[in-house]
């Protein structure tokens, strides 16, 4: 058997889980991490310019391919710069392992120089944690982290290494275990066949169903058999912001995205359904508005492979837990198996509802305005053709994130990247340089507000060193756009330091990173500079593009009221 | 309601502070909390009781299910059990005191376990109602320290939470 010094263990784990890039950044604690990264050529290490963004990048990596993205990042400072990268992961449900280097062991507890305890400030957003007690253990610590990480609902994992264990002096015996088992830890499989049956029961009696589905869809690999699922029953599909793509937005089934932002079509269906399919979604507060007056004559079927979040805001009247995979595979060979599928003229009526509500003028309408000024919208619209609808699109947080949502329809799902629970600006960039490391042919754009890129801004000499030519679409309208449309809502525009003054001059900035910048003010300009933007596919590319600053999202929830209560613009309402 | 919620924990370093951090981290209370090893040293046995509405327990004891190093728990409350508390008390016993506390710690079953002139320190252990019960009978002014160890709890029967 091979013997390896600490350090050689944990690159050599990582190797052996398949790992190609980590992200990271060296520091004391890591310098025997760091020296065996450089005397081996298979796992490739990718220096960031802050350790969010290394956290960021992991996160978009695995949004992207579905696989747990790899940190590393040194004692105190660089283990705390990840924290909210993490807890962007946890509230998204994103498989990360993040491994941190600690203060030797002898001097823990003592606040020895750049220590920090990782494992307790990280304790409430992670799935789990670890601190190495003794080298021999690294190999299987390491893989029950990527275990833990990516199987039931999946989520970040740090595992914390104190200086002593990687010790190049010390060699002990390595082997990487193939399978590793917890008796703690025993994610359900397949769902309950008898509840199963139970929810296409209440489906086929139903008279005005919906098909609510989630960001679980998308990490539980089931978008094909929702997809297959819902064409089968006929029922109409609603997705939530982190669950878009799971069903292919252009579809007329789908009738749009819900909640605070989603469409009114949406909205309203929920509101007056009588039954919910909820594939994969939480109910989450920015779902659902006021809870008490939810959907209120609708039963609840519940599909979660986590069991605390069935019930948590609103009860189900059927809770079925297992892998969204599984669990629609099922009821997809029950439905044909019995025929239960909801009746065809009752559908029809309930199709002409809805096609009612929907109108003509598609799912979020807007005023184009006298075409002097350049709308953001139609800056998303406009990427969505020069791409033709097929890339993978970050965003950061705010106005311009709720635009990319809705006027780009994802056909196919991992394209759409988002921070939909944290809400974390500065995501973007970095997520999107993940992505693009992995798919070095695929178009990546980031689309950020001046307020969110200047976050995490840095990384552009990141996008440098690796060649990440990412597109950069700004949506500048020089303000914070979402705080500035809350404060015109609810403040009578009193705009509490929601704008920026002394913004940089995004061109030289780019410039000086090395990248092309350009500026867009016309409309008529917006379409062959962003055409001549994506042409350049071997530069990055920041555009900045000056939009209507008076522009709010719509439609908006009108805070504790029901599905169906919302602003449609400034003026109307429902 | 009051809920008596027993775990069956890995015995882990950093395992009690994860189910501590669960209560303060979603808002859910904890009222008591004992905590060993088993005789399988791998397991700790920690008992804890909580007040909530249904909805609140059920999602306590959802998200304790949750966390890694949890291996099974139970909530002893849905079923028929035996729970148990253990009290350390000083009390003043002076004079004609002396007599009167001692009938009353015979009464509650309890045993004087150490004596001064003026202290008697009485070990009782029971439900918690009865330990308060106690302090009530003997009349809070005269305590001069109390101290209670949370409640243990099993269930009645052949069931058992075991591994």
């Amino acid at each position: 058997m091979e013997l390896l010094s600490g350090a050689e263990m944990v690159v050599r784990s990582l190797r052996d889980e398949g790992v190609k890039y980590i992200y990271g950044y060296p520091g004391g604690a890591l310098l025997h991490i760091y020296d065996a990264i450089f005397r081996q050529d298979d796992v490739v290490h990718v220096l960031v310019r802050h350790e969010q963004a290394a956290a960021h990048m992991a996160d978009g990596y695995a949004r992207a391919s579905g696989k747990p993205g790899v940190v590393l990042v040194t004692s105190g400072p660089g283990a705390t710069n990840t924290i909210t990268g993490i807890a962007t992961a946890y509230m998204d449900s994103i498989p990360m392992v993040v491994i941190s280097g600690q203060v030797a062991s002898n001097m823990v507890g003592t606040d020895a120089f750049q220590e920090t305890d990782m494992v307790g400030i990280s304790r409430p957003i992670v799935k789990h944690s670890f601190m190495i007690k003794d080298p021999r253990e690294i190999p299987e610590v390491i893989k029950k982290a990527f275990y833990i990480a990516q199987t039931g609902r999946p989520g970040p994992v740090v595992v914390d290494i104190p200086k002593d264990m990687t010790n190049p002096a010390e060699k002990f015996e390595y082997s990487y275990p193939k399978k590793v088992k917890l008796r703690s830890y025993n994610p359900a499989v397949r769902g309950h066949t008898g509840q199963i049956r139970k929810a296409l029961e209440l489906i086929a009696e139903a008279k005005r169903p919906i098909i609510y589905s989630g960001g679980g869809v998308i990490l539980g690999g089931a978008s094909a058999q929702l997809t297959e699922l819902a064409r089968e029953l006929g029922v109409p599909v609603t997705n939530t912001l982190m669950g878009l793509g799971a069903f292919p937005g252009n579809d007329p089934q789908f009738i749009g995205w819900l909640g605070m932002h989603g469409s009114y079509t949406a909205n309203v269906s929920m509101h007056h359904s009588d039954v919910i399919l909820c594939v994969g979604a939480r109910f989450d507060d920015r779902v659902i508005n006021g809870a008490s007056k939810f959907c209120p004559n609708a039963k609840v079927i519940h599909i979660d492979i986590d069991p605390a979040s069935i019930s948590k805001t609103i009860r189900a009247d059927i809770p079925i837990v297992g892998p969204v995979d599984s669990v629609l595979n099922e009821m997809l060979s029950i439905c044909r198996e019995s025929n239960l599928r909801p009746v065809k003229d009752v559908m029809a009526s309930w199709w002409k509802q809805i096609e009612e509500w929907r109108g003509s003028r598609g799912l979020f309408p807007y005023d184009k305005g006298d075409g002097s000024i350049i709308k953001p919208q139609s800056v998303i619209e406009t990427l969505y053709q020069v791409t033709a609808g097929d890339a993978y699109i970050t965003s950061d947080v705010g106005q311009h994130q709720m635009f990319a949502a809705q006027y780009y329809p994802f056909a196919k799902p991992n394209r759409w990247i988002n921070s939909g629970g944290l809400g974390t600006m500065g995501f973007g960039l970095p997520a999107a340089m993940g992505v693009k490391l992995h798919y070095p042919d695929a178009e990546v754009a980031c689309v950020t507000g001046e307020g969110s890129i200047q976050m995490n801004i840095q990384e552009l000499s990141t996008c440098l060193q690796y060649d990440l030519p990412v597109k950069i679409i700004t949506l500048n309208n020089q303000a914070l756009g979402m705080v500035r449309q809350w404060q015109d809502m609810q403040y009578s525009s009193r705009y509490s330091h929601s704008y920026m003054e002394s913004l940089p001059d995004f061109i030289k900035l780019a410039e000086s990173y090395g990248h092309v910048g350009m500026r867009v003010e016309k409309p008529e300009d917006l379409k062959p500079a962003m055409q001549e933007a994506f042409a350049n596919t071997k530069r990055l590319v920041f555009m900045d593009i000056r939009v209507d600053d008076s522009e709010h999202v719509y439609p908006m929830h009108i805070k504790d009221g029901s599905m169906r209560d919302m602003w449609l613009s400034k003026t109307e309402r429902t | 309601m009051r809920h008596i919620i027993s775990v069956l924990l890995e015995n882990e370093p950093g395992a009690l502070s994860r189910v501590v951090g669960l209560f303060s981290q979603r808002n859910y209370n904890i009222e008591t909390l004992t905590v060993a090893p088993t005789e399988d040293p791998t397991l700790s046995r920690l008992t804890l009781t909580t007040v909530g509405h249904d909805e609140v327990i059920e999602q306590i004891t959802k998200n304790l299910n949750k966390l890694i190093e949890v291996v099974k728990l139970v909530n002893l409350s849905e079923g028929a059990h035996i729970e148990r508390e253990l009290m350390l008390v000083k009390i003043k016993a002076t004079g004609a005191q002396r007599a009167e506390v001692k009938r009353t710690t015979d009464i509650f079953r309890g045993q004087i376990v150490d004596v001064t002139s003026s202290v008697y320190t009485i070990q009782l252990a029971g439900t918690s109602d009865k330990l308060s019960s106690f302090i009530e009978a003997v009349g809070p002014t005269s305590v001069l320290e109390v101290v209670r160890t949370g409640v243990s709890g099993i269930a009645r029967g052949e069931k058992v939470l075991s591994i």
